[in-house]
């Protein structure tokens, strides 16, 4: 069978050898690109479009978890399949419970050929059932990825009462932002811009920080980078593409919603 | 999520109440059960009906224990002994006998129909004797309490402290054995048997020779600072095959300084987080230098990386593990060698950024 694939490990020698036990298993699968971080991997699987990605978890700058994320929202709404996801780690018990969970493909650093080949025969299995323009296989795929975010690979606010005040510096001024007046947050990247009706602040923070201290019922991210406030939305438009925008509630700007959250916004 | 590291010099608070209702009730029948002994001795040596003495005896006994027992409850008490500290104590205890006296007494008189504390006036000798024999019989029995009470304190500190110091010490031991370091390791080890057999044992030794340091590090107090900047090596030399182009490591050991006695393993785990939370999330990673230097009365000890810095807020963002092996360092130093050591991590002072960790100890440590 004939595939394409993209390797993304930061660790040289086990990213030759990965590479070299592949093409020993599966001579028919072509490896496109071999990168060493996440945003290589993200930017390197946009542009060749492989069938299959092998993301390693940790990986400097950005973790194997949120390049998947990233390709998912970012890949192009032309109908084509995502790729499907082979995650690889040293060492993780919380990761692989989650990964069990999504029934995620896995495989365990030392790599060993056996386990390799298994996984490797599921993937074919996988993209024989696929046919052009299969949007269950989409969706498919989105639900695993959907079902990995939302599992405790993400730190949750343990029981902790959701953050009240945004404090923004603006020169030697803080600003006191009641969260209830933010309309949206978005990542701008170490800092997370802070929008109100009124006007908008930087704040020293990440996104990904930010995130698990607001209460889940009212803010939606609906992005890797935006998370609104459910009632400062106005409308949500589904284009022929599927690609969903949001408008505001007293503020002109329009929001993407990428494809893994659009599920959310549908007719009640 | 793991669970919040804690400090193991301060026991943590025992999750017992102070006031347990078990204990009322274990109290109330050990005081009884003394009154019954009493009521028996006193009617054995007075004249009319036996049961009098035991209903006085029973009644002034139980008004005291119940006045002091649960006047614990309007009173502030000490958490640990679950009775109030100091003159409160004896103020509470004191009180409650004279008033547990009164009560008692007025109440057997009322059972059998005798005018209100006519005793008093009748015999103040027999009222003061009784009186007396109550206040040696509540005096020792709330002793008894008070002992108690600090006794079972004393337990549950002694296990909560053994609990910590177990909890501790696999930590320590999961924090140097870090399973994502040995498993990647072991992963680069079976790709190099194939690939490089030599390069395969050169790094299969150096394992070796870190698995032994790590687990015999709690036998020797000290070892030469040489040896230190050996098993650094051997760390570095096993993350060089990992990272490649992104370690560059720099060590730097003045000849002069290759003697000075050093705990085993204090820069490992500073070494360990330059890596972790300083290099490998670093796309470009970087140098690395540690370094020993003496500064007057000091020998200082320098880990500098240049990768990606320390968080703008310090509270915000060093995880779990990198808090555990930083508070373990500066307990190590504390107990070795208390106010004469320091230790800091800071944001590194020049263009370069990343961070610089700085231990300074004391020139002469057994002075």
């Amino acid at each position: 069978m004939k595939a394409t694939a993209l390797i993304a490990e930061d660790e040289p020698l086990l990213a030759a050898n990965l590479k070299a036990e592949l093409q020993a298993l599966w001579p028919g699968l072509e490896i496109v690109a071999s990168v060493a971080h996440g945003e290589a991997a993200v930017q390197q699987a946009l542009a060749l479009r492989p069938q299959l990605l092998f993301l390693d978890i940790r990986m400097p700058g950005m973790t194997g978890l949120e390049a998947a994320q990233a390709i998912a929202e970012d890949w192009p709404h032309d109908g084509s399949a995502l790729p499907v996801v082979v995650f690889v780690t040293a060492y993780d018990e919380y990761a692989l419970q989650a990964f069990d969970q999504a029934a995620v493909d896995y495989v365990l650093k030392p790599v060993q050929p056996a386990r390799l080949a298994q996984a490797c025969e599921r993937v074919q299995a996988v993209l024989a059932r696929r046919t052009p323009a299969d949007a269950g296989a989409v969706e498919s795929a989105l639900g695993q990825l959907r079902q990995l975010l939302g599992s405790g690979l993400r730190p949750a606010a343990a029981g902790a009462p959701p953050l009240v005040v945004i404090q923004a510096a603006i020169g030697p001024v803080i600003h006191m932002v009641p969260v209830a007046e933010v309309l949206y947050f978005e990542a701008a990247d170490k800092y997370v811009r802070v929008i109100t009706a009124e006007r908008e602040y930087l704040v020293r923070t990440a996104l990904r920080e930010l995130l698990p201290q607001l209460d889940a019922q009212r803010f939606w991210q609906i992005h890797r980078g935006t998370v609104v406030r459910s009632d400062a939305i106005a409308t949500a438009l589904r284009d022929e593409a599927g690609k969903v925008t949001l408008t505001l509630r007293g503020h002109p700007d329009k929001l993407g919603v990428s494809r893994l959250y659009a599920h959310r916004f549908k007719p009640m | 999520m793991r669970p919040i590291p804690h400090n193991p010099s301060m026991p943590t608070p025992t999750e017992a109440p102070a006031l347990r209702p078990g204990d009322f009730l274990r109290h109330g029948l050990i005081v009884a059960g003394f009154n019954t002994f009493l009521g028996l001795v006193l009617a054995l040596n007075r004249e009319g009906p036996w049961h009098v003495q035991m209903v006085y005896a029973q009644s002034i006994g139980l008004s005291i224990w119940a006045l002091m027992d649960f006047g614990r409850l309007l009173v502030r008490i000490d958490p640990e002994t679950g009775w109030p500290a100091g003159w409160r104590r004896i103020a509470l205890q004191g009180s409650s006998i004279l008033a547990g006296y009164v009560l008692g007494s007025s109440f057997a008189d009322l059972l059998y129909d005798r005018p209100l504390l006519e005793m008093w006036r009748a015999s103040p000798r027999s009222v003061l004797s009784y009186l007396l024999i109550c206040i040696a019989v509540s005096g020792a029995i709330s002793f008894f309490f008070y002992a108690r009470g600090k006794d079972q304190m004393r337990l549950r500190q002694l296990a909560a402290a053994q609990r910590d110091a177990a909890e501790n010490q696999l930590k320590l031991l999961e924090s140097q054995l870090e399973p994502h370091m040995l498993f990647n390791t072991l992963a680069n080890l079976r790709v190099l048997i194939a690939l490089d057999p030599p390069r395969a044992q050169l790094m299969l030794d150096r394992l070796i020779a870190f698995l032994r340091a790590t687990l015999s590090a709690s036998r020797a107090p000290w070892h030469p600072l040489s040896a230190e900047f050996e098993r650094v090596q051997d760390y570095l030399a096993l993350m060089q095959v990992r990272m490649g182009e992104r370690l560059q490591p720099v060590l730097d050991l003045p000849a002069e300084l290759a003697d000075r006695p050093v705990p085993p393993l204090l820069l490992q785990p500073l070494v360990e987080n330059a890596i972790k939370h300083g290099l490998e999330p670093h796309v470009e990673g970087g140098r690395l230098r540690v370094s020993a230097r003496r500064e007057g009365d000091q020998l200082v000890l320098r880990v500098r990386d240049t990768g990606a810095g320390l968080p703008a807020d310090p509270a915000e963002v060093p995880a779990e593990g990198t808090r555990f092996g930083l508070s373990q360092v500066r307990r190590r130093l504390a107990t070795l060698y208390g106010e004469a050591a320091a230790f800091e991590l800071a944001p590194a002072p020049d263009a370069e950024g990343g961070a610089l960790a700085t231990i300074r100890l004391p020139w002469s440590p057994a002075a």
